[in-house]
């Protein structure tokens, strides 16, 4: 698979590229700034993006606006975007087309290699992945809702977890129940909701973060 | 018939205007004695102060004269609709001598003095003109009835100093009702004299009163630099506090993770040749410890400087405020551009202060943050529908924000009526550097 990986620090830029060619990833380009990303993404157009938010020459969100502008011209475009903090702002920006294929995670993820390599590919195949941390406060954002608050603990988690953009394999395996039960609790879940039902797991993972998102 | 009515509703407004001010002219003749018996005290106890019984009287005085002077502020201030401040320097806490040398080193100490003697003249004079021009139309006008019950024309009306009453009525003589009817009719002339003139010499009298009881220039600075060396002794102190915070933070957080991190990594490493489970184990564990301590100094940033407000200014990060308060917030920012970074950060901690305040207390249905600018001022307001009756308490949220907004000469005011709905105002002056539009109305 063929990646582009723009992080300014040498370290973690180094650290990155040993990581992902260490799981049969092609680092095709890694580059330091936001203008160089773009051209990147755009000229190299891989099969996924790794992108710090924060990049020279400003230093604020060049990462993140980059990422954006080769999504809006590429539509589609698999970004993986990296950040020291996260900010719901963001997400709802990288989420606003609609279009899946994008990842929005704390950089200490990183350290847990499994997971990120595991969000890295689900981002790539036009998946989902999103922090725990934005889930968190997506959740917490609306304690007052309604629907929300009919769902028992069980159904919450699972809630989460799809948030996040896991399959429901993953999320069986995680919470060691069998498939069957994840797909009974997400049927409960879009019900309460009223979500319409859907059997593609990206187009549930979508519409899960834009019912939280509103 | 309309317009008939509207004329005769201003000319009734115009004469209830005009009644107040004559009034308040009898009354303010009066206190021009009340101020001249006051001056005569004053100077009278000064020129005796090396009688140490005087002193406390000299103190009840001069706490009468500021008492009296800031009547006529605020009288001065309703005529000329405009603010009239106190020119007088704090004074000392205690000591009954360290206070009386403040007094006497005021330089508006001794200005209330002279002006006590200005109004005693000068104002005695504008007033009392209002006065006589009333009484004399009144006087006029009642003569056709008042004047058999005139006394007797004493002394002769030939003795030109001692005119009586019921000699010479402004140019005719009354003798008889005829004559007294025709004398009677002066009193439109001084009606229209008294319509005139009345709201101009209480004018006057009241610029007078300004002129006098304003601080001048130099007690303006004064007072400025006071308030600029409190604000910074508070600033100071605010920061040291923030760093001494930001010292125990790293200190028993991220500091304390790292150490605990390397002990992980130091015992995983010897355990590694003969018990490499429970080296894993500690691995695990100590990747776990760089996660919270990455936590930890997360918080931290966010506390000093949110990163999103660097990256995308109040707009953006006001947004992200309001995304991350449990319900919905109206957002609605429309600044031309940037202000500095240091009240940009102000103003976020504010808003962000208001709206913790609004969701720990305001059980509020609806919540909405306007900024804007205008007149120089960065203005930011959070406004919620819930109870009401918040108060700016010492020590609480608010009264933090306002000491912190200070320092920049900001202001910070609040509406609350019980039942709501509550506004909390917050006022930068600043200026905005180069136009630039913030990035998130590009993407968002």
């Amino acid at each position: 698979m063929r990646v582009v990986i723009a992080e300014d620090l040498t370290l973690l830029r180094d650290g990155l590229i040993r990581l992902l060619e260490a799981h049969e990833f092609t680092v095709v380009e890694a580059v330091d700034n936001g203008p160089s990303l773009l051209r990147s993404l755009l000229t190299h157009q891989p099969d996924v993006a790794v992108v710090d938010v924060r990049l020279p020459p400003d230093f604020t969100d060049e990462g993140l606006r980059a990422a954006i502008e080769a999504r809006r011209q590429i539509p589609g475009l698999p970004v993986l975007v990296l950040s020291q903090y996260v900010e719901q702002l963001y997400a709802r920006e990288l989420l606003s087309d609609r279009t899946g294929g994008v990842g929005y995670l704390l950089k200490d993820r990183v350290s847990d290699v499994a997971h990120f390599v595991d969000a890295v590919r689900r981002v790539a195949s036009g998946g989902t992945a999103m922090d725990p941390d934005v889930v968190q406060q997506l959740l917490s954002r609306r304690t007052h809702d309604r629907p929300l608050a009919g769902l028992s603990g069980r159904e919450r988690e699972v809630l989460a977890l799809m948030a996040e953009g896991r399959t429901n394999a993953a999320i069986a395996s995680r919470l060691f129940v069998t498939e069957k039960a994840v797909d009974k609790h997400v049927g409960n879940i879009f019900t309460k909701l009223t979500l319409p039902p859907s059997e593609d797991d990206n187009r549930r993972v979508l519409a899960v973060l834009a019912y939280l998102e509103t | 018939m309309r317009a008939v009515d509207l004329l005769s509703g201003v000319t009734r407004q115009a004469a209830a205007v005009r009644l107040r001010l004559t009034a308040r002219a009898f009354g303010l003749v009066f206190l021009c004695f009340v101020g001249m018996g006051l001056a005569i005290t004053a100077v009278v106890a000064v020129g005796m102060v090396w009688l140490i019984l005087v002193i406390p009287v000299l103190m009840v005085v001069v706490t009468a004269v500021r008492w009296f002077a800031d009547l006529h502020r605020r009288w001065a201030s309703e005529v000329l609709e405009t603010p009239i401040p106190r020119p007088y320097l704090p004074l000392p806490e205690r000591g009954v001598l360290a206070r009386l040398l403040a007094l006497a080193k005021d330089p508006a100490t001794w200005r209330d003095l002279l002006w006590l003697l200005v109004n005693a003249t000068a104002g005695f004079f504008l007033v009392g003109m209002v006065c006589t021009l009333a009484m004399s139309t009144i006087g006029f006008a009642g003569l056709p009835v008042a004047w058999p019950f005139l006394p007797e024309d004493v002394p002769p009306r030939t003795d030109e100093d001692f005119r009586s009453l019921t000699g010479d009525w402004g140019l005719v003589v009354v003798t008889d009702w005829q004559s007294a009817l025709l004398a009677s009719v002066q009193a439109i002339p001084m009606l229209a004299i008294w319509w005139w003139a009345t709201p101009r010499l209480i004018r006057l009298d009241a610029r007078l009163m300004s002129w006098f009881l304003s601080p001048t220039d130099a007690s303006m600075l004064s007072a400025r630099v006071e308030q600029l060396a409190e604000s910074r002794a508070e600033t100071v102190d605010t920061q040291a506090a923030e760093l001494r915070r930001i010292e125990r933070d790293l200190h028993d957080g991220a500091q304390a993770r790292l150490v605990s991190l390397g002990m992980s990594l130091g015992l995983a490493e010897q355990l590694m040749a003969n018990d490499p489970d429970a080296a894993q184990e500690l691995l695990a564990e100590a990747r776990e410890s760089t996660g919270l301590a990455l936590a930890e100094l997360r918080d931290l940033v966010r506390g000093i400087h949110p990163p999103v407000l660097a990256d995308r200014g109040l707009q953006g990060a006001v947004q992200a405020l309001a995304l991350s308060y449990p319900g919905e917030v109206d957002v609605e920012v429309s600044l031309p551009a940037r202000p500095e970074p240091t009240v940009e950060s102000a103003g976020y901690f504010a808003v962000a202060e208001a709206l913790t305040n609004v969701a720990k207390h305001a059980h509020a249905s609806q919540v909405w943050v306007q900024v804007w600018y205008a007149d120089g001022r960065l203005r930011l307001a959070v406004g919620d529908d819930g109870k009401g009756g918040a108060r700016i308490e010492p020590a609480g949220g608010l009264h933090g924000v306002e000491r912190r907004l200070a320092a920049f000469d900001g202001t910070v005011s609040l509406t609350s009526p019980q039942g709501g709905p509550t506004i909390v105002t917050m006022e930068l002056p600043c200026v905005l550097s180069s136009p630039r539009i913030s990035p998130s109305s590009e993407t968002g």
